[in-house]
């Protein structure tokens, strides 16, 4: 079965939507959405045995063969596992979002549009084998997330915080684009699985660190790490439901699928290595070290998911250490993309579900801010133990699945001091320590989180609503979500032979074959190993620090908050948008003068450059004509009239030497033997000067002051470019005549071929007809322009009426 | 203030028609004399705006009840026309073709297709500089 067109099917159930909403009012919309994700996960969840086993699928559709583009779907562990999770929580989400949203007040139509819209993108993203439609599809997901986060436009924060994330995601794709074409250039193909089998090759080439860097820009941006992390806080103006789908399980894993799809090519490099573990772990670090700043729910779970994607990032660039270890297979660097994997999955199911528990409790009491909340857990007992169960597992508290991972993560970081390539050797040992410091924290804000919220004194006064448990059908998915957290972590290992096995192979080929090979068995006691310690020393630490927290959370507000990240990122954006408006107003005068002086500016510029680059100056006196009397005479008159029109002070003056130019020009013609020309300018002299007479009659009587032209130096300086330039290209010009004229075949044929005399004539008539044909089009036009410049003008009164 | 002309207009009766001659002549000519239909247009011209010296636009338009825009368009269309009446003797667009004919009163002539041309441009120029000048004359 061509599975490719499964990609499209959610958004051609989106086609339906808005008639379903407009048609169907009496029925919550997203119960026929529902139906779209519900059947996409059992047909992936079908393919689960084939991935399993080793096995791939690939399905294409041809969309540009000529260019090699195609759709091309290609499923095995590792897009298997992530079309799981969208389809999986996508229809979790959408479930909950049924009791979220009301159907009479909110307009579901584009909700759900919006929604499928980024379920297709996020399928085409993970499934693709293609570069371009990768590209394609990952842009679908940055434009669907802007709409998601806008999707309550009239507020002011919502539309900045679309604008926001559109503006770092998009930098981020079209970054990546760079290096995807790169990498089709190197590889001369935009497979991914070719690219992936001659990756050995690629490795020298002078491209390869540019795509790497470019690529990586790409992932860091989706996936909100360090420092692209500041539109993920701001993305929280979405409704909880898409913050729930987007912002914590499926798009900001995107960047995580990119790094885990491009391992195989890039790991041989020690870049790679160190920025995507590097740049993982300080986000993870950050992250969670300013989660504990919030004061907003959904924000302290948005730092948190930045830590976490940075902790996942991390364990994929320790992935790539695998590569550079002779028997990798039987050291500790076997775990990381086991781990990461892992990690992944966990962080889905708990994030998802403290997602939709923010949800409820913002639905429910009507506020997010954490100072207003406290002591709900007698009221909403359920979502209390959803929020603890979910929070406990971020933490890394046995008995849940984020104990699991976090302990292997652990495991991979003490392992890369170990690791003596690269200078890990010596920088090594950061690792561990700012993995540990990152989890202390990690288990404050975990805590931080769930107690303040749940535990503590009521404060019903400065809740805006009478707060209530939350209704049976909005806590179904949560309550689903952390009833997995606890499974998992008590079948770690199948979860691994299903999922994650599969998909360790895909990240680390060159360590394994088939997902048989990954021998690696989860189990949750390890014995008294270095992580054990490290771990009962975030507890200890941990819960000792949140024991204190209101002694010493109040350090935070002495962060300045000119010097954030938010704050460059605003003055960027002011700086860009200003700076280049008063940029464009510094040259765009306005004025027709300024405009004039860069042409002519340019002109000397580029034609005397061109000419001194070229050496292409030179002057060849020998076929030159004599000089006769008359021509003197002419030119005199012509120099005098010219410098009579620059230096009149009367206008009438002026017009009269220009005139004169006219004539000494026609005369011109006539000593070189132009007879037709003479004639034609002789008689157009002298109606563009009855022109210019009637233009100067009609001047306005107020500005009617005589005076000379003023003299600029500015002027004078280019106007004496100008000419000198022309000159000198004209002398040039002449001296190397390249080929000899055609003119003699005009003489010999003009009476044989064309039965004329006058050669000009027949020029503009016969040989050249053409070019007649339009100069006299162009006279028609200019006498019509003429016509409705003077007949068709409204009267100066009807034009201010219109204005008023 | 109205001023008696009688001199200039008793000339410009005369002169008018000399021109037109001159105007015709040098539209004729023009294939094997310097000459042709621009200058024989603008000649033209100079003719009829002699004529609105000497008088005045309103009587102008009385004794030449033109409309200058469509003659115009009539000029483009003849040039256009014989441009592509090639194309109908299955030769390429712009072929002139011409011969020589026995005329009553004329004797042996050559008549050429590209007089026809000729005779558009003529038309358009006259049509345009008179509409220029018509249209600004008679502006207020």
């Amino acid at each position: 079965m061509s599975f490719v067109f499964l990609i499209f099917l959610p958004i051609l159930a989106a086609l339906f939507v808005p008639l379903l909403f407009k048609k169907m009012r009496q029925i919550h919309t997203g119960w026929f959405v529902l139906i779209v994700p519900v059947i996409l996960f059992v047909y992936y969840a079908m393919l689960v045995p084939t991935t399993s086993e080793g096995g791939q699928l690939v399905s294409s559709f041809q969309w540009i063969p000529s260019l090699d583009i195609a759709i091309v779907a290609y499923i095995d562990g590792l897009s298997l596992l992530f079309s799981l999770l969208i389809t999986g929580i996508g229809a979790l989400v959408v479930l909950y979002s049924i009791f979220y949203l009301d159907k009479n007040r909110e307009q579901l139509h584009n909700f759900y549009v919006y929604l499928m819209m980024f379920m297709t993108a996020m399928l085409g993203v993970v499934q693709s084998d293609n570069l371009i439609s990768l590209y394609f599809f990952w842009e679908l997901t940055s434009i669907s997330s802007f709409l998601l986060i806008g999707y309550w436009y009239t507020r002011d924060r919502s539309r900045f915080g679309a604008l926001k994330s559109m503006m770092i995601t998009v930098f981020g794709g079209l970054m990546m684009l760079g290096g995807f074409v790169l990498l089709g250039i190197m590889g001369n193909t935009y497979s991914i699985r070719e690219l992936i089998a001659q990756a050995p090759e690629m490795a020298s080439h002078s491209f390869f660190t540019w795509a790497l860097i470019l690529i990586l820009l790409g992932a860091f941006t989706k996936s909100a790490q360090f420092p692209f992390y500041i539109w993920l806080p701001d993305a929280m103006e979405a409704p909880t439901p898409v913050s729930a789908y987007l912002h914590s399980a499926t798009m900001v894993k995107a960047g995580l699928y990119l790094v885990a799809r491009f391992t195989p090519i890039f790991a041989v490099s020690g870049t790679w290595m160190w920025l995507v573990a590097g740049v993982g772990l300080f986000t993870m670090f950050w992250g969670s070290f300013f989660a504990l700043k919030q004061k907003d729910l959904k924000a302290i779970l948005a730092f948190s998911t930045v830590s976490q994607l940075g902790l996942i990032m991390s364990l994929l660039g320790a992935s790539a250490a695998g590569y550079h270890i002779g028997g990798a297979a039987d050291t500790v660097f076997k775990y990381a993309a086991f781990a990461a994997i892992f990690h992944l999955i966990n962080h889905a199911t708990f994030k998802g579900s403290l997602f939709m528990v923010a949800g409820i409790v913002d639905h429910e009491t009507g506020t997010r801010d954490i100072r207003k909340l406290g002591g709900l857990m007698g009221l909403m007992p359920i979502t209390f133990t959803i929020a603890m169960i979910g929070s406990f597992s971020m933490a890394g508290l046995p008995p849940f699945n984020g104990f699991l991972s976090k302990e292997m993560f652990l495991t991979a970081m003490l392992s890369l001091t170990e690791f003596n390539l690269f200078s890990m050797d010596v920088w090594g040992v950061l690792f561990p320590v700012i993995a540990w410091i990152g989890s202390v924290f990690t288990f404050i804000y975990s805590f931080f989180f769930v107690f303040h919220t749940f535990a503590g004194k009521h404060k019903p006064d400065l809740l805006p609503k009478k707060a209530h448990e939350a209704p049976i059908g909005m806590l179904v998915s949560p309550a689903f979500l952390a009833l997995l957290v606890l499974v998992i972590f008590f079948i770690p290992n199948q979860v691994g032979d299903w999922l994650i096995k599969p998909a360790v192979v895909a990240i680390q080929p060159f360590l394994y074959t088939a997902p048989a090979d990954v021998n690696i068995h989860v189990s949750a006691w390890h014995g008294l190993q270095p992580e054990f310690w490290m771990t009962l020393g975030i507890f200890l630490v941990g819960g000792l620090l949140f024991w204190k927290l209101h002694k010493w959370q109040r350090a935070y507000d002495r962060f300045p908050d000119n010097f954030t990240l938010n704050r460059l990122y605003d003055n960027l954006m002011y700086l860009s948008d200003g700076g280049a408006n008063r940029f464009s107003a510094l040259y765009m005068t306005g004025f027709i003068r300024s405009y004039l002086v860069y042409m002519f500016s340019f002109l000397i510029i580029i034609v005397l450059g061109a000419l001194v680059l070229n050496d292409a100056f030179s002057i060849n006196l020998n076929n030159l004509a004599p000089v006769g009397f008359y021509e003197i005479v002419i030119l005199l008159a012509l120099i005098g009239s010219t410098v009579t029109i620059l230096a009149s002070k009367s206008r009438l003056t002026a017009i009269i030497a220009l005139g004169a130019v006219g004539y000494s020009i026609a005369l011109f013609f006539v000593i070189f033997r132009a007879p037709d020309l003479a004639l034609t300018q002789l008689v157009i002299e002298t109606i563009s000067v009855a022109l210019f007479l009637l233009a100067f009659y009609h001047l306005p009587q107020l500005s009617l002051k005589e005076e000379r032209m003023k003299f600029k130096l500015g002027n004078a300086i280019i106007a004496l470019g100008v000419g000198v330039t022309v000159t000198l290209v004209a002398l040039s010009s002449h001296s190397q005549k390249a080929l000899p004229s055609i003119s003699q075949f005009y003489k010999e044929t003009v009476y044989s071929e064309a039965g004329g005399g006058n050669i000009v004539n027949v020029i503009l008539v016969d040989y050249r007809g053409f070019d007649t044909l339009f100069e006299i089009a162009v006279l028609g036009i200019a006498g019509i322009g003429i016509i409705t410049m003077i007949k068709l003008r409204l009267s100066k009164k009807e034009g201010q009426h219109e204005n008023q | 203030m109205r001023t008696n002309d009688v001199m200039l207009q008793t000339a410009t009766k005369v002169v008018t028609f000399i021109i037109l001659m001159f105007a015709v002549h040098i539209f004729f000519a023009g294939h094997y004399t310097p000459g042709g239909g621009f200058v024989g247009g603008l000649l033209t011209t100079s003719a009829i705006v002699l004529l609105m010296l000497a008088f005045d636009v309103k009587t102008v338009k009385k004794i030449l009840p033109i409309n200058y825009v469509i003659m115009t368009a009539v000029g483009l269309l003849i040039a256009i026309a014989t441009a592509a009446a090639s194309i109908i003797f299955d030769v390429p667009f712009f072929t002139h073709a011409y011969d020589y004919f026995d005329l009553p009163l004329f004797g042996k002539t050559s008549l050429h297709s590209a007089m026809l041309f000729d005779a558009g441009v003529y038309l358009v120029v006259v049509g345009v500089t008179m509409t220029i000048i018509q249209t600004i004359g008679e502006d207020e």
